[in-house]
């Protein structure tokens, strides 16, 4: 079984867009949505809910103001300045560490276990899908991330199903690093701008950080041919292959309103073939990273 | 005057908006470019940079000939981040951990000392009468909310401070969000747009910070953005058509308010307007 994740640093580069017309090529596939804080894949694969679990994870400390007597102690323990003068837990700055909990003389703090998110399975028109939502402001999204990863193997190893494709977060911090650990390779979408660049440059890092195997593609990337070219150059340098280029196109936000991807929305369009060109040389590489480990 | 700029999804101009409006001010500005784990805002902005601080969170460090493997240590540790295995060793993960200082506080024998694991780097700069600030998170840092934290107490009150914000709606961007004045935040008129804005609203009402709508590549999608801002009562303070000039002078690193007539006096009627509002 393969596991390929979709990142690109920035966000915006089209990950998901890509993502969608992935699902709409690939065989044999389990989708899975990591980006657990906005995710979009299911705008376009429109899933039918078939299980729905709660994600629990973290704690939040309570005072119970029978029991407290108002010592302080909690409130000088407090590196996040979450206990207010009054002994209410503000509970968007809590960092569920429990000290205050510990060391409370009176044992007037509750610590309550989180219900933060939900995650799903589902059925859509390119096959599986497991996906999830996290609560907003919550912590915890890299916890959700592994949790919907392994649902995905089992999902995949169940069915017998031999490919995870994974729409990752932007950024290169806890989510994004929940992501790619352990995953048979990750495809870089970038674009030519300078933050575009920029930030895949800082991904690349992280995957190799990581020692995640890594892949390019360049997005809109007739939008600056210069970038591109410097794009080029630096995976070059890196040895990384980039392996294919689609052009700006207002179809991929056309396909999006219409709740479809750019295949069912017009597959003889030049950026359709970009992708599709795309894909075959991803699953080229893929087998050949998957016969070197 | 605080305020964030911040979206859901990501891509839809934040760094676009809190550039050009910082361009567009001028002077007693600062800019705070708080999305640690990609920083955008200094390729636009092109600072001297004066100061580079390196940022770090305190660790724990066991010193094993006075640990006795009580365990109180694993027992308050919420993270995994000590962890005493069958009365033998005892192991530390500083990845893990979120520097809350409980397993130096419970240690009886006090065997625990604080050691720093590196966050990333802060770097202070200027330009014209722009004071910028931003953070860059180490790269393999999971943590970026701590980070943040620091790059805001860069704030000064005499100053109109803007916060360019990470997308998302958890906690590095709640972490952004905080204790400002006014939030603006930036979308596009797609499906992907509207669906993360409304998280990005409702974060926005959860800490109850009065906020403002810039609809970027206004004239792509729909009108489904507009119908939720008015529903939800949410003021459409700028409009940006798409155009390719536009999307080219991004991709170059150029400034809109500097490349194209009418932009600098559209932020700045931005800028009154959420002066207007806030006070």
């Amino acid at each position: 079984m393969k596991e390929l994740i979709i990142i690109s640093g920035k966000g915006g580069t089209g990950k998901t867009s890509l993502m969608a017309a992935f699902a709409y090529l690939a065989e044999n596939k389990v989708l899975c949505d990591a980006d657990v804080d906005a995710a979009d894949l299911h705008l376009v694969t429109a899933p039918d809910i078939l299980e729905k679990h709660d994600f629990q994870g973290g704690n939040t400390a309570i005072i119970n103001k029978d029991k407290c007597t108002e010592c302080g102690l909690c409130i000088d323990l407090c590196k996040w300045g979450a206990i207010s003068e009054t002994f209410e837990v503000n509970s968007i700055e809590c960092e569920g560490c429990g000290v205050c909990v510990y060391f409370c003389p009176e044992k007037a703090i509750d610590f309550p276990l989180n219900t933060c998110g939900e995650w799903y399975i589902s059925d859509t028109r390119f096959g599986p899908l497991v996906h999830a939502r996290l609560g907003i402001a919550e912590e915890n999204s890299g916890r959700l991330v592994s949790l919907i990863r392994q649902e995905a193997k089992k999902l995949a190893e169940e069915k017998g199903l031999d490919l995870i494709l994974t729409d990752g977060p932007p950024g290169i911090g806890c989510p994004v690093i929940a992501s790619i650990g352990g995953a048979d390779a990750v495809l870089i979408v970038t674009e030519p701008s300078v933050s575009g660049k920029h930030d895949m440059q800082r991904v690349v890092q992280l995957a190799n950080h990581f020692k995640v195997p890594a892949f390019l593609c360049v997005n809109k990337f007739d939008l600056n041919k210069d970038i591109t070219d410097e794009i080029e150059k630096f995976a070059k340098e890196k040895g990384l292959t980039c392996l294919g280029y689609i052009p700006f196109d207002q179809i991929f936000t056309k396909a999006m309103i219409q709740g479809q991807t750019i295949f069912e929305y017009d597959s003889n369009s030049s950026s359709a073939q970009a992708i599709r060109k795309l894909w075959e040389s991803l699953l080229e590489n893929l087998s050949v990273c998957m016969k070197d480990k | 005057m605080i305020i964030s700029i911040a979206s859901g999804k990501g891509g839809t101009g934040k760094t676009t908006v809190a550039t050009n409006l910082a361009m567009a001010i001028g002077s007693d500005v600062q800019l705070l470019d708080c999305d640690v784990e990609e920083p955008n805002s200094h390729l636009f902005i092109n600072p001297v940079f004066e100061k580079t601080i390196t940022v770090t969170t305190p660790v724990p460090e066991i010193d094993e000939k006075k640990c006795n493997l009580c365990g109180k240590c694993d027992e308050i540790c919420q993270f995994k981040a000590i962890i005493v295995i069958a009365d033998t060793t005892v192991m530390t993960f500083p990845e893990l951990c979120h520097s809350c200082g409980g397993c130096e506080k419970v240690c009886p024998e006090n065997a625990i000392k604080e050691i720093s694991r590196e966050l990333g780097i802060i770097q202070k700069g200027y330009r014209n009468g722009i004071e910028f600030v931003h953070g860059k998170l180490r790269v393999g840092e999971a943590m970026s909310p701590p980070l943040i934290v620091r790059v805001r107490s860069f704030t000064k009150p005499d100053k109109f401070t803007i916060i360019d914000a990470p997308p998302g709606t958890s906690c590095p961007v709640i972490a952004s969000m905080k204790n400002t004045d006014f939030i603006l935040l930036v979308t596009e008129p797609t499906p992907f747009g509207l669906h993360d804005l409304k998280l990005a609203v409702g974060a926005v009402k959860m800490l109850n910070i009065p906020c403002g709508l810039v609809i970027n590549r206004s004239d792509i999608g729909d009108n489904k953005v507009k119908d939720f801002a008015k529903k939800e009562g949410v003021p459409v303070l700028l409009e940006i058509p798409f155009d390719r000039n536009i999307a080219e002078a991004y991709s170059r690193g150029d400034m809109i308010v500097e490349k194209l007539p009418g932009f600098k006096e559209k932020f700045l009627t931005l800028h009154d307007n959420i002066k207007r509002i806030v006070n």
